[in-house]
């Protein structure tokens, strides 16, 4: 078990990739979530998984929604960067749709949800003893739609409906459209438009899933994956016996485990001073600090 | 095993489901009865009349200021047990009674409902309506580790206790801590600037007064029953890295000790 304070725990970090083309066709990176989730519910590992799919009503507008076939987890392939609360679906889940295994993909805030709540079960009952699977998303930050909307639409000269993939990466934000035009907005542009309450998340790499991955720290196409509790070897381990992904050493692959830990280390620095800073907001009064 | 503590349920304005979520632990309510706890006190299932001595006191419900044995028994709860829990969310903070305005037969004066804390100290908070058989579950165990355990366990209960403890000595503040509302998200969390749209506050509400509406929760508050769930469900109201990092293991030691 590694334990470092800006990554987590784990237990093992590869980099790895789908090795179901169709997964990769639609995926943002290497196709872990999807491919992971489909693999825990064919095997029966999990019931059915909150993801986040985009809303048919409005394009790009992420919606959660509880997904029972390998047909819904391909729909969710994909990252929308706004807002998908998918956490307001994990009692639902057990209810309605009577799972009894649920998985279900985050945010580092959502995983940070999802313990709280297995732990101090509030107001989900019956909730904490089925959670079976959590894949966690490395994040930055995250936007409100409107925001997503004005980047594309206003600085990104791009309609919203005619975008088929966005991406951050390399310090820009990438808008790719149908008609293969690429926009790139620096980061320096898209900053304001964050969801203030990201100002204050103190995880990168979503420290508390089972198994977490994003796209930094490995080649396009490619992604990197912390397994971190006991569920996540379990599942991880019987994923690769089945063939499910190709990995290879995290060591040999660029840029690696530095950069994700020089992102993880600029987050969490600059959130823990925003933190300090809203301590002393006003004059004599400041604004509240969850954190006990 | 010789080394349980005693503990009973004591019952002021509160309709019961508290109690029933007690028993909905099934099996696992034997196993804290066998291991850990000697129920001394609870009008419904035990055949004791008046408050004895406890080491925990479960309270569920409010206590009505015009009655006055209810108002007797609230004191007398306070003197006679180490730990007073307010179990579920008329005993925290009035819930569904703050809504009362008398009138009902067969008594029909008493409208006036308080939290339990409003007039006397509570050690421990546990909040929602009606708060969840796992939630006391795990409090009970962590009480019990707390009080009987080695030093780890007590370390890992006491950081486990430690929100809930804090909850019931919080004020009304600015913080939107206290009020118990479907408000206290946007109070205490939107207007603090720390929502980040998770959902946690939508499916915890007991009655769907929440729905998310572009990522932020909206909150029907002719349909909000003030059980505060909401607020304390969500991770940007309190958070514990302490705990939260070492959610496994505390599930596990949960688990262990809940085998029968």
């Amino acid at each position: 078990m590694v334990q470092d304070n800006f990554l987590g725990n784990y237990t093992s970090c590869v980099a790895a990739r789908s090795t179901n083309r169709g997964i990769l066709a639609g995926s943002q990176d290497g196709g872990i979530a999807t491919g992971l989730l489909a693999f825990a519910l064919e095997q029966g590992i999990i019931d059915g998984a909150v993801v986040s799919v985009m809303d048919p009503a409005e394009p790009w507008k992420p919606m959660p929604i509880v997904a029972t076939s390998p047909e819904e987890l391909y729909f969710a392939r994909g990252t929308r960067y706004s807002l998908s609360p998918n956490l307001s679906l994990i009692k639902e889940a057990t209810r309605s749709y009577g799972l009894d295994r649920v998985g279900i993909v985050g945010v580092p805030c959502q995983m940070q949800g999802l313990r709280k709540g297995q732990l101090y079960p509030i107001g989900l009952r019956d909730v904490p003893d089925k959670i079976a699977l959590a894949v966690g998303i490395f994040c930055m930050e995250n936007f409100p739609y409107q925001s997503i909307l004005q980047l594309v639409e206003d600085h990104g000269n791009t309609k919203l409906e005619n975008v088929v993939k966005m991406d951050i990466g390399k310090g820009k934000f990438w808008i790719y459209t149908e008609r293969g035009a690429v926009v790139q907005l620096p980061l320096k542009i898209t900053h304001k438009y964050e969801q203030p309450g990201c100002h204050v998340c103190l995880d990168y790499v979503s420290n508390l899933a089972d198994v977490s991955t994003g796209s930094v720290g490995t080649p396009d196409g490619w992604s990197t994956v912390f397994v971190r509790s006991k569920k996540g070897n379990d599942v991880w381990a019987k994923a690769m016996a089945a063939g499910c992904f190709e990995t290879k050493p995290i060591e040999e692959v660029k840029p690696g485990l530095e950069l994700v830990t020089k992102l993880a280390t600029e987050k969490i620095t600059k959130n823990r001073k925003s933190l300090e800073e809203r301590a002393k907001f006003g004059v004599g009064k400041g604004l509240r600090n969850p954190y006990i | 095993m010789s080394d349980k503590i005693t503990a009973g349920h004591v019952h002021m304005s509160g309709c019961t489901g508290c109690e029933v979520a007690i028993a909905d632990n099934y099996a696992g309510l034997l196993t804290l009865l066998d291991k850990y706890v000697d129920w001394v006190y609870d009008l419904t299932l035990a055949d004791v009349r008046h408050i004895p001595e406890m080491d925990v006191a479960l309270v569920e419900g409010s206590v009505c200021i015009n009655d006055h044995l209810s108002v007797e028994e609230i004191r007398e709860t306070r003197e006679k047990s180490k730990i007073v829990v307010a179990l579920g969310a008329c005993a925290c903070s009035g819930n569904i009674t703050r809504f009362a305005r008398g009138g009902q037969q067969n008594q029909p004066q008493h409208e006036s409902f308080v939290a339990i804390g409003d007039l006397i100290d509570v050690d421990v908070y546990i909040p929602g309506c009606a708060p969840t058989p796992q939630m006391i579950r795990n409090v009970c165990v962590c009480a019990y580790l707390l009080l009987k355990g080695n030093d780890d366990q007590k370390a890992l209960a006491g950081a486990y206790l430690k929100p809930l403890m804090a909850a019931a000595k919080c004020d009304p503040a600015p913080t939107g801590c206290g009020h118990a509302c479907g408000c206290d998200l946007i109070v205490g969390v939107i207007n603090q600037g720390l929502c980040m749209a998770c959902g946690a506050c939508a499916a915890s509400c007991p009655v769907r007064a929440i729905t998310m509406e572009y990522g932020k929760p909206n909150i029907d508050r002719e349909l909000c029953i003030k059980c505060g769930a909401c607020f304390n469900q969500c991770p940007r109201s309190w958070y514990s890295f302490d705990v939260t990092n070492q959610y496994e293991s505390i599930m596990e030691t949960i688990d262990a000790a809940m085998a029968p």
